[in-house]
């Protein structure tokens, strides 16, 4: 270790500008017998701790891909983590050893997922998986992690947890199903929370009060939390900030409420002016036309010309860089000044 | 669950009368003359023959004679009397002798199924598309294009004859040595259907949503395998061996007329040559009981294994 004077060791590594998460310029293949479909082609984002981060597209715009390369659960093969870093407190979680990452996993960072019916696993009572991770990991008797089952099952408002403890998942409605879900990602006090879609297979009504709830856990638990979503809706009572992803980049990022006052991509305002409004009536709804490119054949120059309405030749010929916008706003849109100040006069 | 298990004994009763009473009227349709039959090539004289109207009500003709018999038969069988074979033997010991030697045989196939199948189908479902998981594949395909009456034939030559590694015969009283090839001959099969299902089962739960779930919690991958992904693989799979256990106690024809053992098969096997009604009725009656009852056993596990299944 000649270059060790060269080379911080990895305790005194500060993490550069203090991100608590911090992914850098990651590529992700898919590789299947069909070709290779580039899914993430560079996606850059950050977390600080304490704040929320809205990851906002479609699907197949590679969100939930991003937040599975970050717990490190993406299938490897079809799944091909070309380039990038994910940096974790200063440390890259990519160069760490598997075992390394899964200490990571569910201590440091943790996940809940769309679909909490076929996310837990439906042969075991809730109580038991909840109290799985804190058997396995920190040693717990059987006892105590039933208690601290219990007590997390409190947490997230389950009523009655004491006696719904040995419950089966399908038991439950799908609200407190996902609540089990939340409660089991906070066993061991994550100082990160990545939500997958947390209430994408909800009523509306429980919609709200699951976002309610993790809003609060997210406060009260001074987590980060990494929303994913595609419903603009859900995400303005809850974020600090929005991440737009089209066709695995990263279209446009700032903070929600210059985001919904005037977006600076094509693609944001597309959004948002699809959203049915209550002070406009009699008018037809407005769409994105076109659908999603296939990620196997991304468009040349600027993934969404195809569907733009700004569309020129330069958007065909050239990708469009990270345009910054002030107040830490970014958008990858040739136009995006003038896209902002349409928006804004609106 | 108990209101379940309570009809579906009932449902058992019903099923149980229903085929004594078919396998009764088709073993007894074909008969010209059932004295005839019982006394062979040699004659039978008046006393003989009236006697023996007498004895099994032969007096009795047409749809009612044939109920008034078949009532006669059912009466003495619920009070534990399988009657007597053609040849004066108690069906009752005939069965005694010839059921533990089906159920040591039917064993053997089954701990083979199990210890082989379920083990590399497992290993198969973890690794896909490996060597491994091809050559079971290929070897899987041929036990099954096999039938045992080529199979069994074929082990007993090359095994049992050839190499002496095994006994080719068992006779009667059989040891566990005696049965051990007629058991794995028996349990290929069994193995091989087991080794697919686990599989399938496996590679298909390793795909799921919870395994996913698990791995975010920072398990590690042995216990994911071992705890969450067998539980759910298994059910289907232990299904299945709990009806191949039906199947193999009632009795395997084939296996044991070539190995020559004296069990329940085989005894059916030479009922039937023999064209001994009354045996063939007896035997049967009593696979159907082992039958529903492994198959209540088998629904019962089922809800076990699964909390999602719950009868009403």
């Amino acid at each position: 270790m000649t270059h060790s004077a060269v080379f911080p060791s990895p305790a005194s590594a500060t993490p550069e500008g203090g991100h608590l998460l911090d992914v850098r310029d990651l590529h992700v293949e898919f590789r299947t017998s069909e070709g290779v479909a580039k899914v993430i082609n560079g996606v850059s984002y950050h977390l600080d701790p304490g704040e929320t981060l809205a990851v906002l597209g479609e699907s197949g715009s590679g969100k939930s891909v991003t937040a599975q390369a970050i717990m490190g659960i993406l299938d490897t093969p079809p799944a091909v983590i070309r380039s990038g870093q994910i940096l974790y407190q200063g440390r890259d979680l990519l160069t760490l050893s598997e075992e390394q990452r899964r200490q990571v996993r569910g201590k440091e960072i943790a996940m809940i997922f769309q679909d909490a019916l076929s996310a837990l696993n439906p042969t075991f009572p809730v109580g038991w998986q909840i109290g799985e991770t804190l058997r396995q990991r920190e040693g717990m008797s059987r006892g105590d992690a039933r208690r601290r089952a219990i007590e997390l099952m409190d947490l997230v408002k389950i009523p009655a947890a004491a006696r719904r403890i040995g419950d089966y998942p399908h038991q439950f409605s799908g609200g407190m199903r996902q609540r089990v879900m939340i409660a089991m990602s906070l066993a061991m006090d994550p100082k990160v929370l990545i939500a997958d879609e947390p209430t994408t297979a909800l009523d509306v009504t429980v919609q709200a009060q699951i976002m309610d709830l993790l809003a609060d856990l997210r406060r009260d638990l001074n987590m980060a939390m990494i929303l994913i979503t595609h419903d603009l809706g859900v995400v303005a009572g809850v974020a600090d900030r929005i991440a737009v992803m089209y066709a695995g980049r990263i279209i446009e990022h700032a903070d929600v409420r210059s985001l919904y006052k005037a977006p600076a991509h094509p693609y944001t305002k597309g959004l948002l002016e699809s959203i049915p409004r209550m002070d406009v009536r009699g008018q037809e709804l407005s769409t994105i036309k076109g659908l999603p490119p296939n990620l196997m054949r991304i468009p040349s120059g600027c993934p969404f010309h195809p569907r733009c309405p700004y569309v020129q030749q330069v958007c065909i010929d050239v990708v469009p860089h990270d345009l910054v916008l002030g107040d830490g706003r970014t958008s990858a849109c040739h136009f995006a000044q003038e896209v902002r100040d349409d928006s804004s006069t609106r | 669950m108990f209101r379940y298990i309570l009809r579906r004994l009932l449902q058992m009763v019903l099923a149980f009368f229903g085929t004594t009473l078919i396998v009764y009227a088709l073993m007894f349709a074909g008969q010209g003359d059932p004295i005839q039959a019982l006394a062979g090539e040699r004659p039978v004289t008046a006393a003989q023959r009236a006697y023996l109207t007498e004895k099994y009500h032969l007096d009795a003709t047409g749809v009612g004679g044939f109920f008034y018999r078949y009532f006669d038969y059912v009466k003495n069988l619920v009070q534990g009397d399988l009657g007597e074979s053609l040849t004066g033997r108690s069906i009752g010991q005939i069965l005694q002798q010839a059921w533990p030697v089906t159920v040591k045989l039917a064993l053997i196939a089954l701990a083979v199924a199990i210890l082989f199948g379920v083990t590399a189908g497992v290993i198969a479902g973890i690794r896909r598309a490996s060597i491994f998981d091809n050559s079971t594949l290929l070897l899987t395909l041929l036990v099954l294009g096999i039938p045992t009456i080529v199979l069994a034939p074929l082990a007993q030559y090359f095994l049992g004859v050839k190499l002496q590694l095994f006994p080719p015969t068992a006779g009667s009283n059989p040891t566990f040595y005696a049965l051990l090839l007629p058991g794995i001959v028996l349990g290929s099969l069994s193995l091989a259907t087991a080794l697919r299902l686990t599989r399938t089962s496996v590679a298909e739960n390793l795909r799921a949503d919870y395994v996913r779930t698990a791995k975010s919690k920072g398990l590690l991958r042995r216990r994911i395998i071992s705890v969450h992904v067998l539980r759910n693989s298994l059910i289907p799979v232990i299904t299945f061996l709990g009806v191949e256990l039906g199947n193999l106690m009632s009795g395997a024809i084939i296996t044991e007329g070539v190995f020559n053992i004296p069990g329940v098969g085989f005894n059916l096997f030479r009922a039937i040559k023999t064209e001994d009604g009354p045996l063939v009725v007896g035997i049967v009656s009593v696979l159907v009981v082992v039958y529903l009852v492994s198959n209540l056993v088998v629904d019962v596990l089922y809800a076990v294994l699964d909390p999602r299944i719950r009868y009403e």
